[in-house]
């Protein structure tokens, strides 16, 4: 029901502020272009999602992303305690988790998904508390080298565009642990 | 140089190390490419009601009224002002996140205070609600629970670290 509060809260203020604001016009030219922007958008990563779900699947049967998943046990253990046992989960998570560190996030989305349609197997339809956190710890991703970025600082004049590094890692580790705790939290008090 | 060809060593790693295990890699790449096919058409349903929303929300100016009114609690908060349009926008649209970003960084200039937070915002927060709505279309979740506000928590997070961290990096507090 979230979405559905917050899609009918952006769509009826939209309205009011553009009547308010005389954009009206505007505002119903922009429903439709962001409805083809969204097939758009999906057309332009079709080609990234199934390379790198191709790729997955080497792993999967190659025994790469078992070896992965031993790796990272110890820390997604904690994070996933209810997967911790379930290979599919486990090793879809900790490619994903991979992909994330190394800066790959064309790569970090498909595996990312695998784990949360594993996961969606064992409550269909509800969020459980894993999956929470796996969007929570996708939304909150540690970049370590933020390259959009930096070309666009690079563009504006700058000699050094990658001396933000450390701050961007601080904020991220910051944003990334407030995500878990809070994700943590919620998950004792929220009820349904 | 190792970070530019990454992408082309993964692949050829992950090839090499399929084939000496045996596998057919090629059957392989191609089974689980036909498998996120199956999983692009289940966002695309999730994507189109959230960029129309997007979009319309942009076009009709509310962000800019309520970046006005939220400019004072930022500064409260330690976050440079300037930044409120980049920060209502980061969640929603991450395209449009990076053109207010780019203006600001080339307006304010990018070895500025609110040059250098603009970017550090950029590179440490994500796309929230594109994330969630790719994540659970993909996995047919209608009951999203805490999900949205513990991500937004993490992007607060995220938008005062930055500001905190460019203050103590560069300017020594």
């Amino acid at each position: 029901m979230a979405m559905a509060a917050i899609w009918t809260a952006m769509v009826v203020t939209s309205v009011v502020c553009g009547l308010a604001t005389g954009n009206g016009q505007a505002v119903s030219g922009a429903a439709l272009e962001g409805a083809a922007a969204a097939v758009e958008l999906c057309l332009s990563m079709a080609g990234v999602l199934c390379l790198w779900m191709g790729v997955m699947e080497i792993m999967k049967r190659s025994g790469l992303s078992a070896l992965l998943s031993r790796l990272l046990a110890p820390l997604l253990g904690k994070l996933y305690p209810s997967f911790a046992g379930d290979r599919k989960v486990m090793d879809c998570v900790s490619a994903n988790v991979s992909a994330n560190l190394l800066g790959l996030g064309n790569a970090a989305t498909p595996l990312g998904l695998q784990a949360a349609r594993e996961m969606s197997r064992r409550s269909p339809g509800v969020a459980s508390d894993e999956l929470c956190m796996l969007v929570v710890c996708n939304t909150a991703s540690i970049q370590l080298i933020p390259t959009t970025v930096a070309g666009v600082r690079m563009a504006a004049g700058c000699g050094t565009p990658f001396d933000i590094l450390p701050a961007v890692w601080l904020a991220s580790l910051l944003s990334v642990t407030v995500g878990i705790a809070a994700a943590k939290l919620m998950a004792r008090i929220w009820r349904g | 140089m190792f970070v530019t060809m990454l992408v082309p060593f993964i692949l050829g790693g992950v090839a090499l190390l399929g084939m000496a295990r045996g596998v057919d890699v090629y059957s392989a790449l191609l089974a689980g490419a036909e498998e996120g096919l199956g999983v692009l058409i289940r966002i695309v349903p999730a994507l189109v009601g959230l960029l129309t929303a997007v979009y319309m929300l942009r076009a009709s100016g509310a962000l800019e009224l309520a970046a006005q009114a939220l400019a004072p609690v930022l500064s409260a908060l330690g976050i440079p002002p300037e930044t409120v349009a980049l920060l209502l926008v980061r969640p929603v649209s991450g395209s449009a996140a990076l053109g207010v970003g780019a203006e600001l960084i080339s307006t304010y200039g990018p070895d500025s205070l609110v040059g250098r937070t603009a970017a550090v915002m950029l590179g440490s927060t994500e796309t929230t609600f594109y994330t969630v709505a790719v994540y659970f279309g993909a996995a047919g979740i209608v009951k999203t629970r805490y999900a949205i506000p513990a991500a937004l928590c993490a992007d607060l997070a995220g938008f005062i670290g930055a500001a905190w961290a460019v203050r103590v990096i560069f300017y020594g507090g």
